[in-house]
Formats: C-alpha cells, structure tokens, sequence
C-alpha cells in the first residue's frame, strides 16, 4: 500500500516554516549515518562536526564572519531567484568583486585615504554587476540561457585570477607564490570585535538583508519581479517589462557577489590568490534556496551553511576525514529542503481508493 | 430545423450498454460526483447536460479510465468493469474524443492515430485505412499532414477517426461543437447520427440546450454532481431543461439601446502584423472602429487571429508601427501594456489562472496588478492599505464568492474569478474595455452577472469590445458585430439587421467584399 | 603542416569530444522526454569517481566504466524521484544535483589523488588504420569512442525509427496527451532520465579511466554544462550533437593547433583554457537569437512538471 502524493486546496503555511527545519532535521539524521558508515562513532562525529566551531567566542565569531559573504550573496541572488532569473554564476561575480576591489587596493597601495575603503565597495560591487551584465545582456538581447552563461563565466573568471596571480599581479617579493601583494592597513576592513576576525563586512551584510527585505516586500518593482516568476504570462498582460526583471535580478545578485569578494581579499585573505573564492558562490545558492528566498531565513541559513564549513574543518582536524565532507552535507541538505517544502503544496495519502 | 427521431429502443433483453450505479467521485477541495445513475442504449445518443462545473467532465473521465472513481459501479453490457486507464478502456469498446484535443503537434497525422492504436501498425497501411474512414463518414482529412498545420475543424476530425478505427461501441464526445461554426455543427451531427444507426452509442457531453434538443434521444442532467433529472429532449423546451440544469429560469439581461453618436474610442486602422507562434495566424489588413456607449462582438472559432489581435491591441505584442491601432485618438500601436492603460485601457483576457491573475498570490495583490495607478502606490512603495481596500470594494461590487481579499487566486471558481478580474478592470473607470471570452467555463449565474455588467458598463459610456466564441452569448450583449477568420475581419453589422446563422457563413471566411484568402501560411514542418 | 601533426590533432580531437557526445546524447533522450536535467556536471563527477575508484580496486578498466554508468544512473534516479515523483522544481533540483555531486565526488576522491591508473591501449582496427592521416585518427582509437559512435546510431534508429522513441517523443511533446491515450508517462520519463544519467556516468569515467587515467578534484571542469549547452546548440538532433561535441574537441585541445602551427607567440596557458567556455557562451547565442529557432524545436513540455491526477 504505497503513499500517494494529494494536492493540497491551498498551500500549508505550516509546512513552509516546518519544511526548513525538517530538512535540517533530515540533515543531521543523514550525517549520524554518513559518519556511522565511515567508521566513525556517530555522537562523537556529531560533536565534533556540529557542536566544536561553537566551543569558543572565536569560534562564534568565525561562524559570522564565513556567514557574512555567504548572507550578502543569497540576498543579492534571491531577488533573482524569486523571478526566475537563475543566476548561478556567483562564484563568478564575487572573482571579479575581488579582483576590482583588490586592484583598487593594490593600485592605491600606501595610501592612507578615508576614502580607499569606500572606493574599494564600490569597486567590488561594480566589477560583480558587471560580470553579471554579460549573462544580462545576451538574455535580453539574443535570449541565451542565463545559467549556462553565467556558469560558463565562472570557469573563465577563474582562470583570469589564475592568470593574475601568476603574472601581472604576482608579489614579487612573494617566493614566487601565486598570490598579490599584502594590502596595506588602510585596504582592509576595520574588525568588529577584538581578537576575532570579524570585519565590517558583517555590517555591510546586516544592511544588505536589511534593503533586500524593503525591496521585495513593500517595493512595486520587487512584486513586479515575483509576478514575473510565478507567472510570466500576467507579468507580460500587466506590462511589467521582461528586461528591467531580468537586469535588476542579475545585477543585484552579481553587486551583492562582487561585495562579497572585495570583503574577503580585504578581510580575513589580505591579498589576492587563486583560491579567493573557496565555493562561496555555489553555497550561496544553497542558502537562498534553505531560506526561502526570505532575508530573515537567509540570515539562519547562512549561519548553519557556515556551521557546516567550519564543522567540515574540524572534522579534517580532528576525526582524520577530509573537509570537503562539507560539500556532501551542503548537498545533503538542499536535496532535503527540495524533498521537503513537496509538502508544502501536498500531502501524502495512504492510498485507499473506496470506502 | 430540428430533426425529430424516435426515442432508442433497447435490444431485446435490456440491457443497456453502459450503465452507471452509484458514482461518486470526491477530491481534497470538492465533490465532483455524487451519486450519479446513468444508462445508455446501444444506439442511443444520450446527452450529459449541465453548466460548467456540474461534474461532466469528470465524469467522463471516470468512464473512460483516466482517473477512478471513490464509490460506485460501472456495468458494461451487463458486467461490471473497471477501467484501469484509457488503453483498457479502449480495448473494452469505449472511445473518447476530448474537448481539448490530446493531439501532438509536431507529429504527422498517422503518428498520431498510431500512437493511439496497440502494437506496432505500418504507418503506410494505416494511412489507407484512415482514408478509408474518413470517406465512410464524411470526415475529410490529409493523413501525411503535420498536425500543427491543421485547422481546429480538421484536428477534431483526427481525435475522431482515431477513436473509430478501433471500432468503439461507445463514443464519448466531450463539448464538441465549441470549435466549429454551425455548419460544421450539422455536418458532425449526419456523422453521429451514421454512428448511432450502426449501433454505436453515444455519450454527449454539453451545455448547448438547441443542440441537444437536435441530435440527442434521451438526456441526464447534472447539477453540482447529482443528477437533477433525465428528460427526453424532443419533448422539452429550451426553458424547461434549463430549469433542470441551473434549478431556475435562465436569467435575461436587460439590454437597453445603444448610445448614439460616440466617439471613436478603438481605431483599428488596417492592422497587418505577423504571428509570433510559428503555429499562429497572421493579421491582415484590419479596420474596426468602436465608439463609445456600444460593444461590439468579435465571433470566429478559435484559431482564426483572435490572440494575435489581442496582443496586439493589449500592447502584449507591440507593433512595428504606432498608427494601426488607436486608443482615444492616439496612436498606440508601439506602446506597451502600461502606457495603453493610462489612455483608458481595460483589458480581461481569456486565461485567467497564469494571465489575468497570478494563482498563489491573494486577490489583494491580484488587484496590484493592472490597478496599481490607482492610488495604490506612494513613490515605488506599496500602500498594503489602499490594496486592501481596493480589493475589498471590488469583491463586494461584484458579488465575488472567496474566502476574502487574503484568498489565493486559484481557490475562486472560475466564475468567481472572472467576475473579480472584471471588476478590477471596471473599477478603474476604463474608457475602452476589451473581453475575450467572458463567460467561457463560468456558472450561469456568474454568466449573467457579467454579461449584465458589461451591459451596464456600456450604457454607462464606456466603449466595449468582446471577442467570444460563444454565438448565443454576443447576440445576446452586442450593438454590433463582426467575424475574425483566417486572420481577416469582416465589416461590422448591426445586431438587428444580421442573424445567427449569416454569421455563421461568415465565420468559414465568406462575407461580401472578402478576397479568396489562400491558405494560411503557417510554419515550415520542423 | 606536418601529417604526423594533423593526425595527432584530429586523434586528440576526437578523443577530447567524446565524453561530451555521450554525455550529449543522453541528455538529449532525457530532453525529448520533455525532462531537463541540469545535473549533468555533478553526474559525470560522480560518475568518474566511482569509475576511476572501482577501476582501481578491481584493476579492470571495463569494470570502471560499468562503475560509472551505475553511478550516474543511481544519481539521476535521485533527481528523478525529486522531480517527477515529488514533483520538485526541475531546475534548482538539477541544480542541487550538480552542486552535490561535484562536492561528493570532490570528498570520495581524496584517497585516490595521488593514486595512478595504468593506460588503457587504444582499439586498433587493422587495414582501415593504416590510411594516411585520418587512419589513426577514426581507426586506431579507444574502444569506447567506437561505442560512441555506436550510441549515436542507437539513438537515431530509436528516437526516430523506432515506436518506442515515437511514444518517448510524444510524451515529451505533451505529457498529458500521452497520458491521456494511456501511456505510462511518468514511468518513461524515468527511464529517460536514467539512461541520461547512465551516460553522464559513462562520460565521467571515461574521463578520469581512459583518457587521464588518474583523479584529480574538479577535472570534469565543466564538461557537463558544456554537454547541456550542446544539446541546445544542436536543437536536439543527433547529428548535429556529434559534430558540435568534435567542434568543442577541436576548441578543447587548442594548444596542439598552438604548437602544431609552429608560431612562437606567447599565450597565456589561462588564455586558451578558457576556449572551451568562450565558445560555449558564443554558440548560445548564435542559436538563441531567433526565439523560433528553440521554440520549434525544443520538446515542448521541457521543464514542465507533469501532475498526473489533474
């Protein structure tokens, strides 16, 4: 007697703040077996795992400061995302912040201007908008494919850090590592709390939450931009223009991503090398999806991504596994939430056809 | 000129060919069978009459095993059966012929039928035997052609000839004649009656009373999913049935007469623009012009430009020129949808769930939609008060039954949407209002409401255009009217001086003054 | 330029393109199905883990390339339970799919970085290898790209000759027709959808058993998206698949072309990497442009969930 799957007559509210949780829920249940099945003690892997980022105030400080990139770019691809606008080319966008942020800093190095910092923003956000432009354009003007394009673009700004580090841009007192020079004191973000690695990065995140919430629920270009993912048709009946949705949807993502990257090379990195982006851009995704595409769900979502990253680095440290175990479980967890949020829409019946 | 037949004699013995006992049939929101008794003769032709929504549809698919029913028998010819899905039902004896075609339009002709029949035919021998089928009983049909390049006459004429190469011995046809233009009408009646004297039953589904007072032996009346009553249609009237079906008499809408001496508030003022659908019908060269205090109806059966012509007046498809279409005196062929709204614009389009409305947004934020210019917003942001406000006013004017302006879109019945879409567009005082299909798949009484609205609005000065499948229902409302075929429009005439049946002339393309337009050019086969 | 240069370029040429023909080919079947799986990178990672491990344990490269396609298929029964039993959104699940593999495959593959595979000898067909300049090239190769040859000509005679491609056909031409004349819709789309999987799979381990024999994190390098883009380059025709997957060989392979030419410039390596993706980004919009051109021909329920009891 297997389940089936019944539409529900309208949308459980219930499920839609459960389905998170459950997934999580699910999560968690799925990494006592992950470690159960490598030979690991399941509780003390959960511990390890889960429970040792937390153990300290660095700790709790390390977990804001991996969320702070991860809160801005989710913010910025969600109000993408709620418009269909797929861009999945964060990690992209968030090279090139780093790259124009970087460049500002190295450009201007020694200088000890108020004004280095700001410029160094905005040159972050404008290099991600404009990686984001490229996937904009070629939808507006030849419909291609935002997510294959802005994937590809991903690939290529990759190789054009690889490119930098390696050659123009290589510390020349740097035993010929492929890194950038060290940026000056002025070019790095102020810390927020002694002895911690958080920076100001997190304040740039809060408000970012902070703007994405007004313009998706109160602003009318950011319910022209849900009409036009829930239904392209009314969208294009009530005369909301299919071009304006999909540049702001791909700028904002790509602005927010290019912040994230300057935060970065001018926070806990100091300087530019070939692994700036460390998949941040792929895990933000992740997190849009975990929080609803809601700032306030982003704002957990982000929290428990970065538990998973520094859980994964424990875990090398000290269950001897390696720290890519993170990804599986980032995996793990949006599979969940997919499987999940069916029940906000649908409930399972046992089947029973007559009375 | 109705032909009268005499009532099915059942074979010796009784028992009819299919009989249903009981039938109920129950989903998460609604019960959509409820008890439902039904017997039919073998050649008999027996309607299934109610309005939309009474549970046929559904029905049908029950009998035809596309879904299960919660509770009751099915009996054929004597023993009871259980459709499993449509490939059984098929093999039994049972065939359907759908209201919306389950036709794929890239394959050819013979693909589709063999798609249709078990095993694995050669495709040149079933060409000839659909041939063969097509000449018996006057279903003209090129088997080697792409489905896509079919009219929606010739299409149905396939769902047909499918169904009767595997020799059903019953035919179920579900609202056939919505997609054909009376003469089409009488000619697919000679067809069913040459089918019903061999033996074959049929199963009518309908709402059209005239029609099935001409062709049907006996009829069962749904309501909300119970039976209301089984008649026999040549010994009713119109009015009767109808009491049957909506449970009180029809209600007439008070017409009125026409303003005079309106000003020209739509110009088309020869419109050419090619489809965007490879598969659609190009406009060409049209001339309209409606005043205001008059609605003017547009008829033509489905496919013939009707959504060309739509985006193209909506702004949904901007033109290459601005002059072909003016609204209020100003040329608004390259303006789109936003601007054409602040000239006056109102615009209910066909679709409703995905287009009009956006199903899992709450009709507050539905009403957000094309209303926004009307105060609902304060420099970008939204003025949530306003909205409610608006949606409220417009589901107390127009009688909309929701759970309130916090009730997602598609939890309304269709003739609750319509009747907020209506209302939302009417609140905003438009000077031009265009409709298309403004009662398709809504309840009677919903039907009459709006069809009374637009009446009203039309009096009250408001220039009103309503494209509409329906004959009955744009004789019912218009001050004049025209026909779209082929992408070509007609003059338009004034109600009083034209009939149902010139119209239907009309509609095959043959209006006095039409050039013998060639085919329609559709796409090259991919 | 040299011949021996020539037919070294055209050997590789076709070498470096047949993961992404059969990788291509299999999500074209999934496609026509009317399913868009986007997973495609994350299977052929997966797929070329478990290919490379399996190969490694049982020393046999065969067993390898069993390994791969089992993998893919496990991979995209996963997405296929998600979105058509569960009726999850087509493309964040595939997506999911792709993020999850390559982070699977990147923490399955770390015992065996460092570990080697010995080279599988290609296939040679004696007489017809022997003819100058494209002998070698079309004759003396893997014998899984003489498969993949064979894999085309499956699928055209199936898609296209075949009742069982028609019906496939149909159904991702409209799934509720289909449903209607009483095919087992969902249960086709399956099986398209693991047969694109199993080939992902296949593609993967061919990577990482036959053509590098070794396993390094991230050497899919995009392969997979590139064979999605593929699919749409070719407007979901075969034929036209084969011939931009060796177009993309062609790209892929450059630096051969660099040397071959003899020219003394200095290209940044970077430079003729990101090749392959320059070119997948310009023949997207080569065929996007006309909107028709998909619209035609794209199967028309792609990416559509398909809710049976409607």
């Amino acid at each position: 007697m297997l389940p089936r799957l019944e539409a529900r007559p309208e949308p459980s509210n219930a499920m839609r703040y459960a389905s998170p949780l459950l997934a999580v829920a699910l999560t968690l249940a799925g990494g006592l077996a992950i470690f159960a099945a490598l030979g690991k003690n399941p509780l003390e892997g959960f511990r390890v795992f889960f429970l040792g980022p937390l153990k300290d105030v660095y700790g709790v400080s390390e977990l804001f400061l991996k969320a702070t990139p991860l809160m801005l770019i989710a913010v910025g691809l969600s109000v993408g995302f709620r418009a269909n606008v797929w861009n999945i080319g964060a990690e992209g966008q968030y090279i090139l912040g780093a790259i124009a942020g970087g460049g500002v800093a190295l450009y201007w190095e020694g200088s000890q201007s108020l004004l280095l910092l700001p410029m160094m923003v905005v040159a972050g956000a404008i290099g991600g908008a404009l990686w984001a432009a490229i996937p904009a354009l070629l939808k507006t003007r030849f419909n291609a494919n935002e997510i294959l394009v802005s994937l590809m673009l991903v690939y290529i700004a990759q190789l054009i850090v690889s490119w930098l580090v390696h050659g123009p841009w290589k510390d020349p007192a740097g035993f010929n590592f492929p890194q950038t020079k060290m940026f000056s004191d002025s070019a790095l973000l102020p810390m927020l709390i002694e002895g911690t690695r958080l920076n100001a990065a997190f304040v740039l995140a809060l408000g970012a939450l902070l703007a994405g919430y007004v313009f998706m629920n109160r602003s009318f270009m950011g319910f022209q931009m849900q009409v036009a993912g829930q239904a392209e048709a009314a969208a294009r009946y009530a005369g909301f223009s299919a071009a304006r949705t999909i540049w702001t949807g791909l700028l904002a993502g790509g602005a927010m991503a290019g912040i994230a990257g300057m935060g970065e090379v001018a926070g806990p990195m100091g300087q530019i090398t070939e692994h700036v982006a460390n998949n941040y851009g792929f895990a933000a995704i992740i997190v849009a999806f975990v929080g609803r595409l809601n700032p306030i769900g982003i704002f957990f979502a982000s929290l428990l991504m970065a538990l998973l990253y520094l859980g994964g680095e424990q875990a090398q440290q000290y269950l001897s596994l390696p720290s890519s175990i993170s990804k599986v479980f980032q995996g793990m967890l949006l599979f969940f939430l997919l499987g999940a949020d069916v029940f906000v829409n649908y409930r399972l019946r046992w089947s029973g056809g007559k009375k | 000129m109705t032909e009268q037949q005499p009532p099915a004699t059942r074979a010796p013995g009784g028992t009819p060919r299919l009989e249903l006992r009981g039938i109920r049939k129950v989903y998460p929101a609604v019960v959509a069978n409820d008890g439902v008794d039904l017997a039919v003769a073998p050649g008999e032709i027996h309607a299934v009459l109610g309005e939309n929504g009474a549970g046929k549809s559904t029905l049908m698919k029950i009998i035809y095993g596309v879904t299960r029913q919660t509770d009751g028998e099915i009996l054929w010819e004597g023993q009871p059966i259980t459709p499993e899905n449509p490939a059984h039902a098929r093999t039994l004896g049972i065939g359907m012929v759908f209201q919306h075609f389950s036709l794929f339009e890239t394959l050819t002709v013979v693909e589709n039928v063999a798609l249709a029949l078990p095993g694995a035919p050669d495709l040149g021998y079933l060409a000839r035997r659909i041939e063969k089928v097509s000449e018996k009983y006057g279903l003209p049909v090129d088997a080697r052609r792409l489905v896509h390049a079919l009219s929606v006459g010739e299409r149905q004429r396939v769902e047909i000839i499918r169904c009767l190469l595997q020799n059903p011995r019953l035919l179920i046809m579900d609202e056939p004649t919505s997609v054909l233009t009376p003469q089409a009408v009488r000619k697919l009646f000679e067809t069913l009656r040459s089918l019903s004297g061999e033996g074959c039953s049929i199963l009518y589904i309908s709402h059209k009373l005239d029609e099935i007072q001409e062709l049907c032996h006996t009829a069962t009346v749904l309501r909300g999913g119970k039976v209301t009553g089984t008649c026999i249609p040549a010994q009713e009237t119109p009015k009767s049935m109808a009491r049957m079906m909506i449970g009180r008499d029809l209600p007439v809408p008070q017409h009125g007469a026409p303003l005079a001496g309106g000003e020209v508030r739509l110009r088309l003022a020869g419109l050419s623009h090619g489809s965007d659908d490879p598969f659609g019908t190009d406009l060409k060269d049209i001339h309209l012009d409606v005043h205001s205090g008059e609605i003017v109806g547009i008829a033509g059966v489905s496919g013939n430009g009707q959504q060309e012509l739509l985006y193209a007046i909506s702004g949904e498809a901007p033109l290459a020129e601005k002059f072909p279409v003016q609204i209020l005196a100003t040329e608004a062929g390259r303006m789109r949808p936003g601007r054409r709204r602040r000239l006056g614009m109102g615009f209910v389009p066909e679709e409703r769930l995905g287009r009009g409305a956006v199903p899992r947004m709450t009709l507050a934020e539905n009403a957000l939609l094309t209303a926004h210019r009307h105060n609902l917003l304060q420099k970008g942001l939204i003025d949530f008060a306003a909205v409610d406000a608006f949606a409220f006013e417009c589901i107390h004017k127009y009688d909309v039954k929701c759970g309130g302006a916090k009730a997602e879109a598609k939890s309304l019945s269709g003739g609750n949407l319509q009747k907020f879409i209506m209302g939302r567009e009417i609140l905003q005082q438009p000077k031009l209002l265009i409709v298309a299909q403004p009662t398709w798949g809504v309840d009677v009484g919903a039907a009459a409401f709006i069809r009374q609205a637009l009446i009203d609005l039309r009096t009250s000065g408001t220039a009103i255009l309503v494209i509409s499948e329906e004959l009955d229902e744009l004789f019912e409302i218009c001050d004049r009217i025209a026909v779209i075929a082929k992408g070509r429009l007609s003059p338009a005439r004034r109600i009083a001086d034209t009939n149902v049946e010139e119209i239907g002339v009309w509609m095959s393309g043959m209006w006095p003054g039409a050039e013998d337009s060639g085919e329609v050019r559709h796409a090259a086969e991919a | 330029m040299d011949d021996s240069i020539l037919t070294s370029i055209l050997v590789a040429t076709i070498i470096a393109g047949t993961p992404l023909i059969i990788a291509a080919l299999g999500e074209l079947v999934t496609e026509k199905a009317g399913v868009l799986n986007l997973g495609a990178e994350g299977i052929m990672a997966v797929g070329a883990i478990a290919g490379f491990a399996m190969a490694h344990q049982s020393g046999s490269a065969t067993l390898g390339a069993i390994a791969g396609m089992a993998a893919g298929a496990v991979m995209a029964l996963v997405f296929g339970i998600l979105t058509l039993t569960l009726l999850a959104n087509q493309v964040a699940s595939g997506l999911a799919l792709s993020i999850f593999g390559v982070g699977l495959a990147a923490f399955m593959g770390k015992p065996y970085e460092s570990a080697t595979l010995p080279v599988v000898p290609p296939l040679r067909i004696p007489v017809l290898a022997d003819i100058p300049v494209i002998g070698p090239a079309l004759f003396n190769q893997q014998a899984l790209v003489y498969l993949s040859w064979a894999l085309f000509a499956g699928i055209v005679w199936f898609l296209f000759r075949s009742r069982r491609g028609l019906v496939l056909r149909a159904v991702g031409e409209s799934p509720a027709s289909a449903h209607s004349i009483g095919y087992p819709v969902i249960r086709i789309r399956y099986l398209a959808t693991m047969f694109g999987g199993a080939m992902g799979g296949l593609g993967g381990a061919f990577l990482s058993v036959f053509y590098t024999p070794l396993w390094v994190e991230g050497m899919v390098a995009g392969r997979g998206w590139i064979a999605l883009a593929l699919v749409v380059f070719a407007t979901w025709r075969p034929v036209r698949v084969l011939v931009g997957a060796y177009l993309f060989g062609g790209v892929m392979i450059s630096q051969l072309f660099v040397q071959g030419s003899g020219a003394q410039i200095e290209i940044p390596s970077q430079f003729l990497s990101s090749l392959p993706y320059l070119a997948t980004i310009i023949v997207l919009v080569v065929i996007s442009r006309n909107v028709n051109t998909i619209r035609l021909n794209s199967p028309a329920s792609l990416g559509q969930p398909y809710r049976p009891d409607a």
